[in-house]
């Protein structure tokens, strides 16, 4: 235990490529690439499933598809391809390892919690809210963006909560292949036996705190964005099943692989 | 019934309370959920359990099969305290309807019936007998039904389903909570009218909550009437209750338009009829003219060979001499027969051109008139407290100033005719049940 | 990837089918029993959760945080004190299952409607009939579920365990030491099993569900 402070107390660890800090941003520099490529796929195309309810069994093969494929098989997959294709595309064969095989994997794990959340979002509102909308005279545009959005907007940033831990997750594994990334601390650590136990430990803390850091945050703001009348009491033994949840649990519901 | 051959047994409730919060209660500041509770059902009777909501209607209903606890007092089957008894022996021996039904969704609908006879451990042929028996019982096709999910009946199936299943033991009691109020209106009429008819051969004891005065009054024996605050306001027929309110509460609660609900538990047998003074076509026009100014009634009935009716002629139009024709019949009256109710039969004269109802027999022929006269004066031979329709008719609106909320017998009803004792209505030939029911304890609820 | 060299080498896998097989097998053993264990305590909690609701709160709650977690800084964390002993691996692994099983299992029961069970109740049940006969049959639909849910992500994170050491075998051995010595016949072949295991339990519990619950199939085909 003292070492793993000592760890932390150690300057050298704080400066440099290889320190806390610069590590701390690849890891998100990573992280939000890929959460935000994710997002501009799915929610349009959650939107559009979610509205229109066509293509609701897509999105749900999808959800299942998501959540059964590993993750560290995901990474390798593209391996080949993506250093395959680096002289073709005229990309340097080290991105190609270090960056693109990642990022694809965490982009395609993201992908369907948000997707199917934002989905599941829009399919939560009361039908007869939009019902009333039509009547008002308002154009689909405006159902979406002024009754659905906000409505089922807690729902989504639940899918969202997902994804992120999702994505933290797998740039920790990450770090096996792109070098770069709090990960990088355990593997380190792994490399060094026993005089690697302090760093391994160290990167376990670092990236439970970051996930669990952000997670926290990102459930503050899905609390913010439920509508009032619809907040649990804190502490209240009030399990819904809500089938929405079911699809695409809500934020910390499925373990981050 | 050969399958249900077991006949209702008493229930006794003997100042039966129920309080959640006991101390409150005794020191009066909070209300009970049952209120010294007593009344006893005789066997083989439907008595109905009527009142507003939190009347501690339901709360009674379950103290029977011991889903709630008296907090005093004892609820006695055939003299034999519930609480003395196993308590699931207890409730295998007692059929239970709820509202929503309760089926089980993931068995069949002939497994859902076989539930407590499978608990008391049948032999397997003997439960699929009995199930089919069941269904075919309350109506449902059992070939069709057996083997189908709950799911995929309708609200009425599945009520008819859970009586099958409360009935499969073959209990001696049946206690039903609402059992009829999820379904639409025409729905539970006829539920309500096959019911009837099943008790008419099974005759188990059946208690039976409702909120709805109109279905105390159809499916009752008895009815009690609880007020808020758990306590009994009236316990007796439903014509009772409606010819004779015990107290403001149950006047109210029973309707202003009590006196039209007492119509519809009368029919025509139970009303005198006056005889018709009649003609056939081709009778001298002299002769019928004489004998019809002998009567009040300003018609003539003119009737066919087989004494079917052809229509009337006013007296003013009956020739001076000559023989009647059939063309000065007019057919403006409404026929009844013996065992139509006297709302449906006021209902119908009050619609005609002659308000004259003609009573006819099987054949069509014609037994004699109904009068409005005749009604009327049933009516008031019932009535025994008028005082709570005035006080009713003169009370404010909610809201008003000057509620003047005058005590039960206040406002004095001027008494044209001297209001005769229940116990006089004259006992028609083939009318309602005689009262065979022994003397009726009833709470200190009542006045 | 060494160049001339094609990417998939059917020779070598042809060549070491049994270790592969022998990988398949470590695998389902890191799966199975924090799943079997998994079931059973979360069995047991959520029969106690039903009954005391305000136990629910809390130990979600426990379970969330403990969720949030990346799996691999579980695994890590873990290998200092218990070594490469398969404890490492399967304390997080049965730990991540029962949040997934808790939180399905809490919700089948919650699911019963009350008034089947207040119909249970007056018409005789005992307590242990009722929960036996109407109330477990009934929660099923969503506990298979959960155990779906777990299964898929217990192969899929029992992949990752073996990043730290060899001793743990299973798909994710071969993986990495594919990448580790940049034989993409190996790593393919350790991700296209993992996945295919993983569906093919997906799939298996499907199956599942639909054989235990022919009620729940019914609605379509009657009325």
């Amino acid at each position: 235990m003292s070492d793993v402070i000592d760890f932390f107390l150690d300057p050298t660890h704080w400066v440099g490529d290889t320190g806390i800090p610069n590590r701390l941003v690849e890891h998100l520099i990573i992280s939000g690439l890929a959460i935000l490529a994710a997002t501009i796929i799915a929610v349009p195309i959650g939107l559009y499933i979610g509205h229109t309810n066509r293509g609701a069994g897509f999105a749900i093969n999808l959800a299942n598809i998501g959540r059964a494929v590993p993750s560290y098989a995901m990474m390798v997959i593209p391996l080949p391809f993506t250093l395959a294709l680096a002289p073709i595309l005229g990309y340097d064969p080290t991105f190609g390892l270090n960056f693109l095989p990642i990022f694809l994997a965490m982009t395609f794990l993201a992908i369907p919690p948000l997707l199917v959340s934002t989905y599941a979002g829009l399919r939560s509102v009361d039908r007869d809210l939009i019902e009333a909308g039509r009547g008002m005279g308002l154009r689909e545009r405006q159902i979406l963006g002024r009754i659905e959005l906000p409505l089922a907007s807690s729902i989504i940033v639940g899918g969202f909560r997902t994804a992120t831990l999702q994505v933290i997750a797998t740039a920790t594994i990450g770090a096996i292949l792109s070098g770069g990334g709090l990960g990088r601390f355990i593997f380190d650590g792994l490399n060094q036996g026993l005089a690697g136990r302090a760093s391994i430990y160290a990167g376990a803390i670092l990236v439970a705190a970051l996930a669990i850091g952000v997670d926290a945050v990102l459930a503050l703001v899905q609390r913010r964005l439920t509508p009032r009348g619809l907040r649990k009491p804190r502490g209240a033994r009030a399990y819904v099943p809500n089938q929405a949840a079911e699809v695409a649990p809500g934020g910390g519901g499925l373990p981050s692989t | 019934m050969t399958g249900l051959a077991t006949h209702g047994a008493i229930v006794q409730f003997d100042n039966v309370s129920k309080s959640y919060d006991p101390e409150a209660t005794k020191s009066g500041r909070g209300p009970a959920a049952v209120n010294d509770l007593s009344l006893t059902v005789p066997a083989g009777k439907i008595c109905i359990l009527v009142g507003p909501s939190g009347c501690g209607k339901t709360t009674s209903l379950k103290m029977v099969n011991r889903l709630i606890e008296p907090t005093s007092g004892r609820i006695t089957i055939d003299g034999v305290d519930v609480t003395t008894q196993e308590l699931t022996s207890l409730r295998r021996r007692i059929g239970y309807v709820i509202q929503q039904v309760g089926l089980f969704p993931h068995q069949t609908i002939g497994e859902n019936v076989a539930t407590v006879p499978r608990l008391l451990g049948w032999p397997k042929a003997r439960l699929r007998e009995r199930s089919e028996e069941l269904l075919g019982l309350v109506g449902l096709e059992p070939a069709r039904y057996r083997d189908r999910y709950p799911s995929q009946l309708s609200g009425g199936e599945r009520q008819r389903v859970g009586v099958a299943r409360a009935l499969a033991a073959d209990p001696p009691i049946m206690l039903m909570d609402e059992p009829f109020g999820a379904v639409d209106p025409i729905v539970r009429d006829r539920l309500q009218n096959e019911f009837l008819r099943l008790q008419e051969t099974i005759a188990k004891t059946i208690l039976f909550v409702t909120h709805d005065i109109d279905e105390a009054i159809k499916m009752g024996d008895l009815v009690a009437v609880f007020q808020t605050g758990g306590i009994l306001a009236q316990f007796g027929t439903p014509l009772d209750i409606l010819a004779a309110p015990a107290s403001e509460f149950v006047a109210r609660f029973v309707g202003q338009d009590r006196g039209l609900k007492r119509l519809s538990l009368l029919r025509v047998s139970d009303v005198p009829l006056q005889a018709a003074v009649t003609a056939r076509p081709g009778d001298g026009a002299a002769d019928a003219r004489r004998r019809a100014l002998d009567d009040p009634l300003r018609y003539l009935l003119m009737i066919d060979a087989s004494n079917r009716p052809l229509g009337w002629v006013a007296h003013g139009d009956i020739p001076a001499e000559g023989a009647l024709t059939e063309t000065m019949a007019n057919p403006v009256s409404p026929t009844v027969n013996k065992r139509t109710t006297l709302k449906d039969a006021l209902s119908m004269m009050l619609d005609a051109d002659v308000q004259t109802g003609i009573v006819v027999d099987r054949t069509g022929a014609v037994q004699g008139l109904l009068t409005v006269d005749a009604i009327a004066a049933k009516m008031r031979a019932g009535e025994h407290a008028p005082a709570f329709d005035q006080l009713a008719a003169s009370e404010p609106e909610p809201g008003e100033p000057g509620a003047d909320e005058t005590g039960a017998m206040g406002a004095a009803e001027p008494a044209e005719e001297a209001p005769e004792p229940a116990e006089e209505e004259p006992e028609p030939a083939d009318g309602e049940p005689p009262d065979a029911v022994p003397p009726l304890e009833v709470g200190p609820g009542q006045q | 990837m060494i160049e001339g060299q094609p990417l998939i080498d059917f020779g070598w896998i042809a060549g070491h089918f049994d270790s592969i097989v022998q990988r398949i097998v470590q695998h389902l053993q890191l799966t199975i029993l924090p799943l079997v264990i998994g079931i059973v305590i979360s069995l047991i909690l959520a029969v106690w959760a039903v009954r005391q609701p305000r136990a629910y709160g809390p130990v979600t709650a426990i379970t969330g945080l403990l969720y949030t977690i990346p799996s691999l800084a579980a695994f890590a964390a873990l290998r200092p004190i218990f070594g490469l002993s398969l404890l490492t691996a399967l304390i997080p692994l049965t730990t991540y299952t029962l949040l997934i099983l808790f939180r399905s299992f809490a919700a089948g029961f919650s699911a019963v409607p009350a008034e089947i069970l207040e119909a249970a109740e007056g018409m005789g049940y005992t307590r242990r009939q009722r929960l036996l006969r109407v109330e477990l049959p009934l929660a099923v639909p969503l506990m298979i579920a959960g155990v779906r849910l777990a299964s898929v992500t217990t192969i899929g994170l029992a992949t990752i365990a073996a990043v730290l050491g060899d001793t743990f075998g299973g798909l994710g051995q071969l993986i990495t030491e594919g990448i580790q010595n940049f034989f993409p016949t190996k790593y393919l072949l350790g991700a296209a099993l993992s996945v295919v295991l993983a569906f093919a339990a997906d799939y298996l519990f499907v199956r599942f569900e639909r054989l235990v619950t022919p009620w729940a199939r019914a609605r379509a085909g009657g009325r």
